[in-house]
């Protein structure tokens, strides 16, 4: 099981600004380790944050994100109190996902 | 030791939209460069980690690490790293802060010595325990000025010693530390390097270690950033945690008194 | 070397932490042999044990006093090696690939069939295409077009590459000859980077 990410959600002005730090290999399958062999590739596909049961952000990730990716994104429509929820799934179905309640700004 | 190009900059440039329109100096763009991945230091992920690894019990002993004493009595964390490297009575050595948490490791938890450094750096695939938690210690003592004493004979002792180090050439290249660190605004290719006997340099620069090293995708403590630089000297591998490691630590620390802790730093 | 060592105490005497420079530079010897046993044996036996203008150059921190600073540079200008066949300018193309090549010598670089890098960029500037290049030693930008191209020139920028310390005494930069990190051939090499007219140096 990954590590969990660590979120930040803070309201700024009307809109809710997120950073969030994941941990992931984001390996992109052609470095080789010390025998040479190609280390397979391992990387996050898809990111999904929801926001009081609504899509606020989707994307789909390649291998050339990299290692523990930092994310950082604004939205409308979030409130203090209000909880932010982000999950992530790889290319091998490993997923993860956390949550934060948005604080005051 | 197979490296990363750094990507993470592609990814908080494509997030951050608000840049100043291109710029030209080379300088200033590794600067912009560090501005934007400090936004989100992934250290952060290893100081979550090292907190659960030091509270959660390990070992033969089936014991946290909430008992070590770092410097500042058994059980404090808060302000320990700002004291260290640190003459400790129990084993009659200075200490770093990597060196202690072997001890600490040996004595509270019953790992065997080469059991407890058995992983010192990681590699993609196998982090590394000390990574860990030397992040969160010494992300306990961000803000604070570092103090490291050197007062006690021993510690004088492993300063003088960490001074001849400094200076002492060998191998094939003729290098010293002293090579690369002796003069203020100098760089190896771009990198700047810090003169590690001028406070001003040094204090900006021992007090960001250990970092987040996104060339290397995992945070990197002060005994690897030696290791690295003798590597580079063309010496022989470094042992971890040797005496010679923590002499050179205090020299520089020295020197580097009175600036504040900013560790775990990022780094390229 | 025991002349050298007795001036050295007078020299560096005077600090007030228990005990003299000398004590302080065994001990460090002993810990340094304590603190390389895990890696390769035979490189830890070679940095163990530094040959004299190592030790000289560690003792007075670069800064040597004049006499030895002469012995220095009188012994190592009799280390330099001039090509037997008289030519001193090889391929400055050949020279800018060994300017920026860093493999060799460390301990992950278990080639020994792969030559070794001069890694000059890491501390000189030299082709103007190249902007990561390092500052702790003096740019060599243009440096055939400011100062001739003539035998006296390449023999001079061959001797400096060989052994630096030769002209300088505890110059900083690696004896690349003396020390066998480089060949005669390699050098010619990169003479030629900084020499030949037709090198992107002297553009």
């Amino acid at each position: 099981m990954a590590d969990p990410m660590r979120i930040r959600a803070i309201m700024a002005g009307d809109k809710v600004e997120v950073r969030v730090l994941m941990s992931h290999e984001m390996e992109t399958g052609q470095r080789k380790d010390a025998k040479g062999a190609v280390v397979p590739a391992h990387f996050i596909q898809s990111v999904t944050v929801s926001c009081a049961g609504k899509t606020v952000l989707s994307a789909q990730w390649g291998p050339s994100v990299s290692k523990n990716p930092f994310m950082h994104f604004r939205f409308k429509g979030g409130k203090p109190g209000d909880k932010v929820s982000i999950s992530w799934v790889d290319n091998k179905g490993e997923r993860r996902t956390d949550e934060v309640v948005i604080g005051g700004g | 030791m197979p490296l990363r190009r750094p990507q993470a900059l592609l990814l908080a440039a494509m997030l951050l939209p608000c840049l100043s329109p291109a710029q030209q100096d080379t300088q200033k763009e590794i600067e912009r460069y560090r501005q934007l991945l400090a936004e989100g230091n992934p250290a952060e992920l290893f100081e979550a980690r090292g907190e659960e690894l030091w509270k959660v019990p390990r070992g033969p002993k089936k014991t946290s690490l909430e008992q070590c004493d770092l410097g500042l009595g058994a059980g404090v964390v808060k302000g320990a790293f700002a004291r260290l490297p640190r003459y400790f009575a129990d084993t009659d050595r200075v200490q770093d802060l990597e060196s202690r948490l072997l001890s600490c490791m040996v004595t509270l938890q019953g790992f065997k010595p080469e059991e407890a450094a058995r992983n010192p750096f990681s590699v993609p695939g196998r982090p590394s325990d000390l990574e860990a938690l030397a992040s969160y210690v010494a992300g306990q003592s961000r803000g604070m000025k570092l103090a490291a004493p050197i007062e006690h004979p021993k510690e004088i002792e492993a300063f003088r010693i960490g001074e001849q180090l400094f200076y002492r050439r060998a191998g094939p290249h003729d290098f010293a530390c002293v090579s690369c660190h002796g003069e203020n605004g100098k760089r190896i290719r771009l990198q700047e390097l810090p003169k590690l006997t001028d406070p001003n340099d040094a204090r900006k620069i021992f007090t960001t270690w250990p970092a987040y090293r996104v060339s290397q995708g995992s945070v990197r403590t002060m005994q690897h950033r030696l290791y690295d630089c003798y590597w580079q000297m063309r010496h022989p591998q470094m042992d971890y945690a040797s005496e010679a490691s923590i002499a050179l630590e205090v020299f520089m620390a020295k020197y580097a008194n009175g600036g504040e802790i900013q560790a775990p730093g990022l780094k390229r | 070397m025991r002349r050298l060592c007795a001036f050295a105490v007078v020299a560096l005497a005077g600090c007030a932490s228990g005990i003299s420079d000398d004590e302080a530079r065994l001990r460090a010897e002993r810990v340094f042999r304590e603190s390389f046993t895990h890696g390769n044996r035979e490189m830890a036996v070679k940095v163990e044990k530094q040959d004299e203008v190592q030790a000289w150059c560690s003792l007075y921190r670069n800064q040597p006093p004049r006499d030895v600073a002469e012995r220095i540079e009188r012994s190592q200008a009799a280390s330099i090696r001039y090509p037997a066949s008289g030519k001193l300018l090889g391929d400055w193309r050949q020279g800018e690939k060994i300017a920026q090549d860093g493999y060799g010598l460390r301990f992950t670089d278990p080639d020994t069939k792969r030559a070794n890098g001069g890694n000059c960029y890491n501390c000189h500037r030299i082709s103007p295409a190249e902007i990561s290049f390092g500052t702790i030693g003096p740019s060599l930008s243009r440096f055939g077009a400011l100062r001739g191209t003539g035998e006296a020139t390449q023999r001079y920028v061959y001797g400096k590459i060989f052994d630096s310390q030769a002209s300088t005494a505890c110059s900083q930069m690696p004896r690349f000859g003396h020390n066998g990190v480089l060949t005669e051939e390699q050098i010619m090499h990169l003479v030629a980077l900084l020499l030949d007219p037709d090198s992107p140096v002297n553009k």
